[in-house]
């Protein structure tokens, strides 16, 4: 069955969406991710949406699940790269993600988590946080 | 009007061009048009062509049957290349009105025996007539709404240009009214400036518009979500103390949205979230 992958960098995860989500893979997703922020520890959850064209209430919903289910296991998650159309439909929807932070492009989204981090990091003193 | 009159009319049809053209020249207001008397007759001859053609004795009572719409076609074409040429309606209108002179006479060399007849076979043809006339002027109202409407859309598109201001700064300032049409483009084009510019910051200008009521606030409060949903922030600029004292008033809740009085005070707080810094430069002395 096809999947999306979860790529692992350092604290943070990535999944790239390159192909149209339907809404059992939209399932199968938001399953995997979680399984993975719990296995891997991770801090934070990027997931790049600039390939899609067309998202539904569904899609829109799945997105604000995986970002609750990540806030409950202390992971933040940040949607990049959503196109204008994207942006003005999940709007008319009345989805505004409001649970989620956003970010132009993965570049961004990367430096937002990596900002976000240090302020919880530097209070605590932990020996891996020397990359951040 | 029965069918021997129309076929009388048709055979007389030299007669009546001759007659339409020459009383058209000796017209006070052909001085004014300026199509030779070449272009004239050659008008006139196809018109009364096409209108004899199309007439029958049942459609002359029947303006919506089918079989004369060759007629308004041909009417609706010479309208606007006249209208195209200059003329005003009143001169294309007044030129289709003198047709009635021509063809009363001929009717009257028809049926001029009998005066209760030519009494009311006059008066269906001059309905008839009046008709196209009718059709003449609702042709040229119809191309000029079509130029407002495309005048219209040009400005809804001009009225909101997306401004660089600095790297990774767009503006857009809006100029009239919000209304739902016009806040799609707003949208639509902001969202695609975002994009193209990589701008993290988007500031909505809105001194140029002059109320805010509730459905403009509400369309306000859906672009900058979008924006959000990028990735970008959006300051609104622009808020005259009215505008304030309206928003309050509606009870409208502007307290998550980054708002500002001026454009110069939204750049500010830009700079400062992205964390630039402008400051005076010393001046070098250049006569030290």
């Amino acid at each position: 069955m096809e999947r999306i992958p979860i790529l692992k960098m350092g604290k943070f995860l990535l999944v790239t969406i390159q192909v149209d989500l339907y809404d059992r893979l939209a399932l199968t997703l938001e399953e995997d991710l979680i399984q993975m922020v719990h296995k891997t520890g991770a801090r934070g959850v990027l997931i790049d949406i600039s390939a899609l064209s067309i998202v539904d209430s569904f899609m829109g919903k799945i997105i604000g699940n995986i970002a609750a289910m990540s806030s409950i296991l202390d992971a933040e998650t940040v949607v990049v790269g959503m196109q204008p159309a994207v942006a003005i439909t999940l709007i008319e929807l009345g989805l505004p993600l409001s649970g989620v932070h956003t970010a132009l492009n993965v570049e961004r989204g990367m430096a937002l988590l990596a900002a976000r981090m240090p302020d919880e990091t530097d209070d605590i003193d932990v020996d891996d946080n020397d990359e951040y | 009007m029965t069918i021997a009159i129309v076929e009388s009319l048709r055979t007389k049809q030299d007669q009546i061009l001759d007659n339409w053209v020459n009383q058209r020249e000796l017209a006070d207001d052909f001085q004014g048009n300026f199509n030779s008397s070449d272009d004239l007759k050659a008008q006139s001859s196809e018109l009364l062509d096409v209108l004899l053609k199309a007439i029958t004795a049942e459609n002359i009572t029947d303006i919506y049957s089918v079989d004369l719409e060759p007629l308004f076609d041909f009417i609706s074409g010479l309208t606007l290349s006249r209208a195209k040429q200059g003329f005003s309606p009143r001169e294309t209108a007044t030129y289709i009105f003198s047709l009635k002179d021509a063809l009363f006479k001929a009717l009257a060399e028809i049926v001029g025996d009998n005066p209760r007849e030519l009494y009311d076979v006059t008066l269906e043809l001059s309905k008839f007539i009046d008709n196209i006339g009718i059709i003449s002027f609702e042709t040229f109202i119809k191309g000029r709404e079509e130029v407002i409407l495309s005048q219209a859309d040009e400005m809804a598109e001009l009225s909101t240009p997306v401004i660089k201001v600095w790297d990774g700064i767009i503006a857009m300032p809006i100029i009239g009214t919000l209304d739902s049409a016009r806040t799609q483009v707003v949208m639509e084009n902001l969202l695609q400036g975002i994009v193209e510019n990589e701008s993290s910051i988007a500031i909505l200008d809105i001194s140029g518009v002059p109320a805010v009521d509730s459905l403009v606030a509400q369309h306000l409060i859906k672009t900058v979500n979008a924006i959000r949903l990028l990735g970008a922030d959006c300051i609104i600029s622009g808020i005259r103390p009215e505008i304030a004292q309206t928003v309050v008033h509606l009870g409208i809740d502007l307290s998550k949205m980054v708002t500002k009085a001026t454009l110069a005070g939204a750049l500010k707080f830009a700079f400062g979230t992205l964390q630039l810094e402008v400051k005076r430069m010393q001046k070098e002395k250049l006569n030290p």
